[in-house]
Parts: structure tokens; C-alpha cells; sequence
């Protein structure tokens, strides 16, 4: 048999890749949009539906940033009400292990895991910075050293929770079999505490989306799906093999490991019409104050009186701070700046043109065809186990994708014609 | 005028060994189907809301720690996440989860409980609860709380029995002050963060580029003795502008908390004359306030049908001990109780949520029988007037505070 693909939606983000000036694009918070995307990753019978998190107001030049869709609701709360319009369908959500304690969040990840019979996986991911910590009690306060070793004694300590009631604890006259709810004791550098779960097992699948060298340990060590932005060819496949690798140092089969990079992907019914789609589509997701942001952002200052359709600015970027806020911090910036002009020059572009080619074109462009045979082809070389497919549009964004690629691939004998367990563990093929 | 009725769910039932009879397997206290069921049920009923109970940690019938029984439900899911996993499923009737204050985040908090809203298209509530016991602030670690009563048996369900208060030294009422008083922060924060978004905040102005307009969204700048949050919300305003806060209140400090943060108080009187007195109290402490009048709702503990004595007889010899509540215990069929809601009626109580001792009988018996005497007694709706929480409750949806008026 080929090696099968898996699938995952993404619910359209808080950032330029969702266009909300289509009339098709709808409400980015009513439950029908929600409801809408995961009945069609069912339809299509999807490993997983994937929210992200941002607890913070992203914030450009000390404003709220305005240009992008904002809005969103708690995570875990709204895949919970999903789990009721699903009945297969994996419900992922990005939670925060520095803005929660390890006891509560386990808490409520094994309760959705049971609402949903089986369904829940948790992609983890950590913040440092003091401007999100700032909605919270305990502020923003661990170096970017600390953050791994954190998350790996939160995600120890959830374990032993999910771990502490004994299999089958129902059995026998009483509610509970005497000693099978038992007690969790952990001392260590970040966590202190004793007591026991509220209910038994609920571990739920677990996501890891670092990139850096010990978030590659992390994921290697601890997770279940690797969501990662190594989507092309040849870049997915050297992540692949370094990832796959590392996971013999902790006992762990490469198959106990799914490896899903981030994909987006533009439609037609020739493949110069998909072309001529995505181009439109990422001159709406860039748009010319877009541009001027994306600008600021590696320049660190205000150049609003630039002209998005001219060349770049001849000055230097500042160095310092920055201008932005909520956002991935975009490393050297000095080293982006020369990047762009570079690239600028030799293609002739202008700023909005430039930025278009540099933030992220669609990783698949073609008719359903191209799109099925380049998603299998990334899978059968071993550059990905499959993709978190980001739609543009909200919540529509998946209907062609599900309607014209799923029944291609299906064809091609390497993806599910339905689902055959019940469990999002199932769906991924893993075993513990 | 119509009676408001509501119907709190917890376990198998209010008495401890309920479950012994009404469940088909302990399992399916984690089951979204039993849940579903039950408040399914609620809505045929008209009912204007359900609660879910919830604790931060396991339930003891001990004052604080663990007990080692294992006769008694044992476990429970997140209300919040349990509410919403209903909320598709139903149509009318209110939500109101349990979410705890003093271990938990107020910002995450408060973006459940709005989502919960967004996901039940305008029925959500909460019922906020501080978390006393030791053994509780030892699931986080951070917080050294004092040990109450070691080893000393709860004379009532589940951490707020009359025991509780009498086992109370000074330092522990100052301590459970102090939750209070946090509970209170957690719940202005909330009300702060629902209304950090104007309504019309997002504007998708296609000639300027903007999908929001910046200055209907607030930060709420709240600095408290146990916590600041800047804001604003990540979440738009919800369906009701501000969802329905409710408490659960015995004394004088709840009272206080109710009178200034809640929407709906839960009291406790065992007879007309205490319900008179408890609402004298609450009128008394909220003169002068700026709020609107709380709601003044009744809990009472509920075994129904013509052999509801011998039912509850049957289940405390089952548990080896008579139930004690913090709510007056009535058996009775429910013409019975109909007399009795519309005697306490008269004392100013504008509404009752009924504990049901064994589930699901007794709900059944409320939303099918009680409901129908009620009615006939041209005490209770015949269907539902309003699709809102807010709504079967006559209050209005609010405008966001940091909206200018013009």
C-alpha cells in the first residue's frame, strides 16, 4: 500500500493570509463558521480541525493592528461545542503552557478529550514575552531558554495527571474501585503539587510546531504531530529525515510521529487560472497598507509616508525594539532588509510587489490534478506525512479543496475513502 | 407572572447515592450523551436555565483533602467545556457552568464563558466559585492556603455546608474573605473584557484597508490586589454583551458578592419567613447601588412523585446517613411543591433552581409535571418568549460601558 496522507484544517487566522474583502468571507467568530470549516474537513474525512492562539491583540507602531482579522474565542471551549456537529473529526487546539498550570489545563484538555469520545489533541506551544503576560496573573517572565524546559515539566506533570486513575476504574459494587484514583506528587524546578485528577485518562494527541534545535528534542521526545512551516519539497524532506532521526534516541518508531507542514493553496480549472487566483488572491492578502506594515516591521519604525508602489526605502533599518507587538519576533532584521533589496533589484519590484513575493506565495498552485499529485508526491518522497492546510477564506475556504482534491487523491489510492476508527490516535495511526 | 425556574445538575443527583439507581454505568457521568439527555430534557420543560456544578478538585464529604470513599460519585468534567459541548444541541434554554475564580485564570475565564455565548447563540451564564481548601491550592502549587478542620466530616454537600462556616476559626474567614474578595476582581474583570470590544468594532472598511476600527476596542487597565489584566478581550462582544453572572450565596460575604457582581443570587432559606428575612437582607445591602436589582432565586433540594419520601428513605440507607443540605430537603409530589414555590413567592423570591435528588426521575417529574401544575396556576410560560438568556430573564442586553453615548 502507498503511504497514506493526512489531512488537517486550519480555521482561518488572525493574520494577512484570511482575505475579509471578499464577499464570500464571512464571520471569523459566529459558531456557523466554525461549524461550517469542521463539517467540511469531515466531509472529507480530515485527521484533525487545528485552532491557533494569539492571547494578545497584536499591536503595530503602540496601536492595535487594524488592517488584519481579529477576533477569536477561547480554543477549547469552541472545539468542546464542535465536538457536538462532529462525530469523527480530531479537535486540535493551540493552548499556551506559560499563561496556564499544568493541573487546570490537563484538566480541561481530558475533559474535551471525553465530550469528544477521543478526539482531542493540544498543540503546545510557549510565549516569553511580557506584552501577552500582561493579560495574566502571573505577567511574562521566562527567558527564552526556560520555555523548553517548562514545557517539558508542564507536559510531565499533565501526563502524571492523565496517568493517575487506574484503567477500568468502574468496576465492582462501588463508584470507584478503592485505590484507583490515585495521587500525583511532583517536585521540580517550575512545579510543586499534589492531588489527583477530577477524571481518568484523557491524555489527548499532542502537536508540536518548534522549529529550533530543542524544539526538534521536544517534538522528537514528546509529541505526536510535528506541525511545521518546512512545506516545499526539498526543505520538507531534509526537516523530515532530521526529525525522523532523532526520534531512535528515545525508543520511538518513525511511524509515532507525524510530520504536517503548514499549507496553503490556490485552485483553478486550468492551471494558468490557479495561477491567475492565487496571484489575485495574494494581491488582496497584501494589500498596499499590508505592504507598509510589513515594511515597518523589518525597518523598526514609521514610514508611513512611503510609497507602497515605489522601490524600497534607500535608509538602513533601526535597530532596537521594533514596532511590533504579539507577533513572532523576525530575527535580524538588518540581514531581511538586505535580503529584500537584493531580491528587489534584481527582479525590478516594487515595495507591495516585493512583499507579495517574500510573505508566504501558496505552497500548492494548480488544477485538482497538480494539487493532488504534488501533495502525494511531498508525502511518497518523504518530505511530509501530510498538511495542515490554511484555507484564505472564512469559512468557505475548504469547499473546493474537499470537493475536487480529496476525491483525486482518494483515487490515488493514499487517502482515507472513510474514516476507519473512531479515535483521532486512530486516524493518525498511532498506537500509544 | 411567570415564576423563573431553573434546575441545577450535578452527578447522578443531589443525594449521594443517587447514582446507585440512575446510572447505567458510573462511566456516563463522563459521557456528553448523559448530559445531553438531562438537559434536553431542562428545555423540553421550558425551563429558563440549567447549572452545571464543578469544583477545582475532586469532591471530599471531608471539610478540606481527600476522603478515601469510594460509595460516592467521584470525578467530574470541566462545566464550562461540558456546557459548551451541549450548547448545538439545544435551542432555548440557558447555560450556566460553574467555572472557578481562585486557581484559574480571570482572562481565560472570561473568553470561555463569552465563547460559550458565541457557541449557544446568546444562553450563556456562569456561576463563579472560590476554592477554599488546601488541598485545592495544592494542585497548583503557588499558594499556601490554611487546613480547615483536618479530617472532619462535611455535614452537608460538597463545600458549602453550614458545617463548613461553623468549622470556621477567624483566620479562615479572613482567608475566605480574601477569595472573595478575588472572585469579585475576577468577576469585574470579566464584565470589563466583555465590553473591551464595541459592538460595531469591526468595521471591514474596504477604502481604508481597516477590518477593525481601533477605537471601539478598549483596554480595561484593571490593577487589583491579586491581579491586573490590560485587555482588551481577544474575543468580540458576544451575543449577550454581557453574559449572566450568577452566585451561590449563604451569608453575609457571598450576599455582599452577589449584591455587587451578580445578575442572579442563589439563596438558602428553609422556610417562607427565612425567605422573607434573606430578601430583606439583599434589598437592604443593595440600596444606594447603581446596579439593577438581583434576581432572588430559591434552591431547594427535590424529591418528586408520590414516593418520593420512601425514595429518598431508600437512597439514605443506602448511604448509611440521612442527606443534609445547605437547601431545605422537600418530598413531595409536585402539586406540593407548586403550593410551596407560590407561598415563598409572596416573600419576594422571584425564582427557584431545583436540585434534583436523583437523576434523571425527578428532572423528569419538574419539567413534565411541576411545569404543567404551574401553568395551570397561570405561574409559568407556556413557551419560550425569548431567545436569550438575558431574555427569559427580562433583562436587557446592555450597551458595552466604553461605548461614548451620542
Amino acid at each position: 500500500m502507498r503511504k497514506q496522507v493526512h489531512l488537517a484544517a486550519h480555521f482561518p487566522g488572525v493574520n494577512n493570509t484570511t482575505v475579509w474583502a471578499d464577499p464570500r468571507s464571512l464571520s471569523q467568530i459566529a459558531f456557523s463558521s466554525f461549524a461550517h470549516l469542521a463539517r467540511t474537513a469531515e466531509r472529507g474525512t480530515f485527521d484533525f480541525f487545528f485552532l491557533a492562539e494569539g492571547l494578545r491583540l497584536r499591536e503595530h507602531k503602540g496601536l492595535i493592528h487594524d488592517l488584519d482579522v481579529a477576533g477569536r474565542p477561547e480554543a477549547l471551549t469552541v472545539l468542546s461545542a464542535l465536538a457536538a456537529v462532529t462525530d469523527r473529526l480530531g479537535l486540535a487546539g493551540t493552548v499556551n503552557a506559560t499563561f496556564n498550570e499544568p493541573y487546570e489545563l490537563a484538566r480541561r484538555l481530558a475533559s474535551l478529550d471525553h465530550l469528544s469520545a477521543g478526539r482531542a489533541a493540544w498543540n503546545v506551544v510557549t510565549t516569553s514575552d511580557a506584552f501577552t503576560g500582561e493579560n495574566f496573573r502571573r505577567g511574562g517572565y521566562l527567558d527564552r531558554a526556560d520555555r523548553y524546559r517548562r514545557a517539558e515539566e508542564f507536559l510531565h506533570v499533565a501526563g502524571a495527571f492523565w496517568n493517575s486513575w487506574e484503567a477500568d476504574p468502574f468496576q465492582g459494587q462501588d463508584f470507584v474501585r478503592q485505590g484507583a484514583i490515585r495521587q500525583v506528587t511532583h517536585e521540580g524546578t517550575h512545579f510543586g503539587v499534589t492531588g489527583t485528577a477530577t477524571l481518568p485518562g484523557g491524555r489527548p494527541v499532542i502537536i508540536q510546531a518548534g522549529d529550533s534545535d530543542e524544539g526538534r528534542e521536544f517534538a522528537a521526545r514528546n509529541a505526536d504531530v510535528i506541525f511545521s512551516r518546512h512545506g516545499t519539497l526539498e526543505d520538507g524532506k531534509r526537516f523530515y529525515t532530521d526529525v525522523k532521526t532523532r526520534l531512535a534516541g528515545y525508543g520511538r518508531k518513525p511511524y509515532e510521529l507525524k510530520i504536517m507542514p503548514a499549507a496553503t493553496f490556490a485552485l483553478g480549472g486550468t492551471e494558468e487560472e490557479a495561477r491567475s487566483n492565487a496571484d489575485a488572491i495574494r494581491r488582496q492578502q497584501v494589500g498596499p497598507r499590508t505592504a507598509l506594515a510589513f515594511l515597518e516591521q523589518v525597518w523598526g519604525r514609521d514610514l508611513s509616508g512611503h510609497d507602497p508602489d515605489g522601490p524600497l526605502p534607500e535608509t538602513d533599518p533601526d535597530d532596537g525594539e521594533g514596532v511590533t507587538q504579539g507577533r513572532v519576533p523576525l530575527g535580524d532584521r538588518q540581514a531581511i532588509a538586505a535580503k529584500w533589496r537584493a531580491l528587489a533589484a534584481e527582479r525590478g519590484l516594487t515595495t507591495r510587489e516585493l512583499v507579495i513575493e517574500v510573505t508566504g506565495r501558496q505552497t500548492f498552485v494548480g488544477t485538482p490534478e497538480q494539487v493532488a499529485r504534488q501533495i502525494d508526491e511531498h508525502v511518497q518522497a518523504d518530505a511530509a506525512d501530510g498538511f495542515i492546510l490554511v484555507p484564505h477564506l472564512t469559512p468557505g475556504g475548504l469547499d473546493d479543496f474537499v470537493d475536487t482534491v480529496v476525491p483525486l487523491l482518494r483515487e490515488r489510492g493514499v487517502f482515507r475513502e472513510s474514516y476507519s476508527g473512531s479515535t483521532l490516535r486512530e486516524h493518525l495511526g498511532l498506537t500509544r | 407572572m411567570s415564576l423563573h425556574l431553573a434546575v441545577a445538575l450535578e452527578g447522578a443527583g443531589w443525594h449521594p447515592a443517587a447514582w446507585r439507581e440512575g446510572l447505567l454505568t458510573p462511566s456516563e457521568v463522563f459521557d456528553a450523551q448523559y448530559w445531553t439527555a438531562l438537559v434536553r430534557e431542562a428545555e423540553r420543560g421550558l425551563l429558563d436555565f440549567v447549572t452545571f456544578e464543578d469544583s477545582f478538585g475532586l469532591q471530599s464529604t471531608l471539610l478540606d483533602g481527600l476522603d478515601s470513599r469510594t460509595d460516592q460519585v467521584r470525578g467530574r468534567l470541566d462545566a464550562v467545556l461540558l456546557a459548551a459541548r451541549i450548547a448545538p444541541l439545544t435551542t432555548h434554554i440557558g447555560l450556566v457552568p460553574t467555572a472557578t475564580t481562585t486557581h484559574t485564570e480571570p482572562f481565560h475565564v472570561a473568553i470561555g464563558i463569552a465563547s460559550l455565548d458565541f457557541a449557544s447563540e446568546g444562553r450563556a451564564g456562569w456561576q463563579p466559585r472560590i476554592s477554599a481548601r488546601s488541598s485545592e491550592a495544592a494542585l497548583i502549587g503557588r499558594r499556601d492556603f490554611p487546613i480547615l478542620g483536618t479530617g472532619t466530616r462535611a455535614q452537608a454537600h460538597e463545600g458549602r455546608p453550614t458545617a463548613f462556616e461553623a468549622a470556621m476559626d477567624d483566620d479562615f474567614r479572613r482567608h475566605v474573605a480574601g477569595l472573595f474578595e478575588e472572585a469579585g476582581d475576577a468577576v469585574e474583570v470579566a464584565r470589563r473584557l466583555w465590553d473591551s470590544w464595541e459592538d460595531d468594532a469591526e468595521i471591514r472598511d474596504e477604502a481604508t484597508g481597516r477590518f477593525l476600527d481601533r477605537d471601539k476596542l478598549h483596554t480595561i487597565d484593571f490593577e487589583g490586589r491579586f491581579f491586573s489584566v490590560r485587555g482588551p478581550s481577544i474575543t468580540p462582544r458576544s451575543p449577550q454583551g454581557q453574559p449572566v453572572v450568577t452566585a451561590l450565596a449563604h451569608s453575609r460575604v457571598p450576599y455582599e458578592f452577589a449584591v455587587r457582581h451578580a445578575d442572579v443570587v442563589f439563596v438558602t432559606p428553609h422556610s417562607r419567613e427565612e425567605a422573607a428575612a434573606t430578601v430583606a437582607e439583599l434589598r437592604d445591602l443593595e440600596a444606594g447601588s447603581s446596579r439593577g436589582p438581583v434576581k432572588i432565586f430559591a434552591d431547594l433540594l427535590v424529591f418528586l412523585g408520590d414516593d418520593a419520601a420512601e425514595r429518598k428513605a431508600r437512597l439514605d440507607a443506602l448511604d448509611g446517613a440521612p442527606l443534609a443540605s445547605d437547601a431545605l430537603v422537600f418530598a413531595g409530589s409536585a402539586e406540593e411543591l407548586a403550593d410551596l414555590l407560590l407561598d415563598w413567592r409572596e416573600a419576594g423570591v422571584e425564582g427557584f433552581r431545583l436540585r434534583p435528588g436523583a437523576l434523571p426521575y425527578d428532572l423528569k417529574v419538574i419539567a413534565r409535571e411541576l411545569t404543567a401544575v404551574l401553568r395551570a396556576r397561570g405561574a409559568f410560560r407556556d413557551a419560550y418568549e425569548a431567545g436569550t438568556l438575558r431574555g427569559h430573564l427580562g433583562l436587557t442586553r446592555p450597551a458595552s460601558r466604553y461605548a461614548e453615548v451620542s
